[in-house]
């Protein structure tokens, strides 16, 4: 099996709302993948049918060769999830927590090693009432890679982060994607996805509008650079070749110089605008 | 609940070890409840002090022994206020307990889990057994001490409060969870579901006898299961000298086991057909 997360012709509607409106999708084992899309794109419902937790109106999906729409436990066991929003168990203690969760699964990992993986061994014994936002978001972690997961979904994992906290947190990210496991985020953060994705797919209006590696998506390598300076700014597709014009022009330093591609958020914010209907 | 393992593809380590069992896991999570009720102070000081500090008042305001008995109507508080701390750690405890789960993501999170469904339910009846059993302890003692109750003597009447505790505790606990469905968030779940409670208490007999109730409240509170439990206890704390202050001069306890058997069947039927994992705002 190739692929951890299969998707063809995938829809959802509530009520008078198509949120998911055909959604063809395939993730590789081993990869981090992010979706990025505005709130209310569709998102977080198709994460949460490759999730288990919502059902479907039409497509076929294959997570882990099993299907979703009937989740067993056995297939539960095999991924992890770490949800947006959680304030349950805040009596019991960090390793009380853990320990608690690791008896749900065949094959857990050693918990006192799940909590130092998250950075939280000195907070062990503390209440889970008593952490921070971010530290809870780490007890959130180590719960969803407590069964030694094959796939993890992190919705939004640093929302409500301060800078360092989220640069503390990709670098955890990064060393479970070393693990092998298949990584699937969503987030609002385009630097996030830059830093953490192998690819990325754009939902807007129930739809996958621009899917690829963040450095090519929607052609953003291809797409010209801007280069400005002091007097003047020119479009072009040969950067290098203006500079040096420019360079011959100033007779050396150009005053002012700078040189812009476009960044992921031009691509994403561009590629969000098409297609609201 | 047996949704054990059926999926076909192998994992690369779990296939090789079988799956907790659901009662095992169960186990786990009522010690787990357990542990988090005592420690959040204010929900143990709600639950228990409740039935306690009225059992203390009707018992000074109330003296003496009722008219053509040889019962004191502190003893009579006694077993109707037993039985209304069962339906308030069954019902109201139980109820505004897991709208909380609902709201703060615990569900949520758990049927993310490879736990069986059914190991919460089993983990919330565990906590429910304990918190009823520790305030009948508790409401028997201050009876006992302050108030003259004799605890019975014969087997057959702890036989009694056995069953009439077992189905009380499990049917109330059914209907809590039920209702625990109803408010649309923990903040609101104390209101909508303690009022009731409060209404079916004092139409039930625990704290205004059946003799000074028009006949129209007694025909409500015959449907729910308060009433019956707290006949059952009556039968047990205040023997046969209490039967004549019964409206039909009996404890009636074959009545008392069919009702309350009712809705157990009731509740487990509403519980199956009405549970909601997600919360509201979850779609």
């Amino acid at each position: 099996m190739k692929n951890a997360i299969e998707v063809r012709g995938l829809t959802k509607r509530y009520g008078d709302v198509q949120a998911v409106k055909g959604i063809d999708l395939d993730i590789r084992r081993g990869e981090v993948f992010a979706f990025l899309g505005p709130n209310g794109a569709g998102k977080s419902t198709t994460v949460e049918i490759l999730e288990g937790y919502r059902k479907r109106d039409a497509g076929e999906i294959s997570v882990l060769g099993v299907d979703p729409g009937r989740p067993t436990r056995e297939w539960r066991s095999r991924i992890g999830i770490v949800l947006q929003t959680a304030n349950d168990a805040a009596e019991l203690s960090v390793l009380e927590t853990v320990r608690h969760f690791a008896g749900y699964y065949p094959n857990p990992r050693d918990p006192d090693e799940v909590i130092a993986a998250v950075g939280l061994s000195d907070k062990a014994n503390k209440r889970v009432r008593q952490l921070s936002g971010g530290q809870r978001r780490r007890v959130d972690v180590a719960l969803g890679i407590l069964g030694n997961p094959e796939l993890i979904f992190l919705d939004e994992p640093t929302t409500g982060f301060d800078p360092e906290a989220r640069r503390q947190f990709w670098e955890l990210i990064e060393g479970l994607a070393q693990t092998g496991s298949t990584i699937v985020l969503t987030t609002h953060y385009l630097d996030e996805a830059e830093a953490l994705a192998d690819r990325v797919a754009v939902i807007a209006g129930g739809r996958i509008v621009a899917e690829g590696e963040p450095a090519t998506l929607g052609g953003r390598d291809t797409a010209k650079a801007v280069v400005t300076w002091e007097e003047g700014s020119v479009e072009t597709s040969t950067p290098t070749k203006t500079i040096v014009e420019l360079s011959r022009r100033y007779d050396g330093e150009v005053p002012g110089l700078a040189v812009h591609r476009p960044t992921l958020e031009d691509i994403y914010l561009k590629l969000i605008e098409a297609p609201r209907d | 609940m047996t949704d054990t393992a059926t999926g076909t593809a192998p994992s690369r380590t779990a296939a090789t070890r079988a799956m907790p069992s659901a009662l095992k896991l169960g186990l786990s999570r009522g010690a787990v409840e357990t542990k988090m009720f005592f420690r959040e102070k204010d929900a143990v000081v709600f639950t228990f002090s409740f039935p306690i500090i009225l059992l203390m008042l009707f018992g000074s305001i109330f003296a003496g022994p009722l008219e053509g008995s040889g019962v004191t109507v502190s003893q009579l508080y006694t077993a109707g206020l037993i039985g209304a701390g069962v339906m308030g750690a069954g019902f109201q405890s139980l109820g505004i307990g897991i709208a909380g789960d609902r709201d703060d993501g615990t569900l949520k999170r758990l049927a993310g889990t490879p736990m069986p469904r059914s190991a919460y339910f089993i983990g919330k009846i565990i906590n429910v057994l304990v918190i009823a059993f520790l305030e009948v302890v508790i409401l028997l003692a201050i009876g006992v001490l302050m108030y003259d109750l004799d605890l019975p003597s014969q087997v057959s009447s702890w036989v009694t409060f056995a069953w009439v505790f077992l189905l009380g505790v499990t049917g109330a606990a059914l209907l809590g969870t039920a209702v625990s469905s109803l408010p649309r968030s923990a903040k609101s779940a104390a209101a909508v579901i303690s009022m009731p409670f409060v209404v079916l208490q004092f139409i039930s007999g625990v704290f205004i006898p059946f003799t000074q109730m028009p006949e129209w409240l007694i025909n409500i509170a015959s449907v729910f299961p308060l009433k019956w439990m707290c006949q059952g206890f009556r039968a047990v704390f205040l023997g046969a000298d209490g039967a004549s202050l019964e409206l039909t001069k009996s404890y009636e306890l074959d009545r008392v086991a069919l009702i309350l058997a009712a809705w157990v069947i009731g509740g487990l039927v509403l519980c199956l057909t009405t549970f909601r994992w997600k919360g509201r705002r979850d779609g």
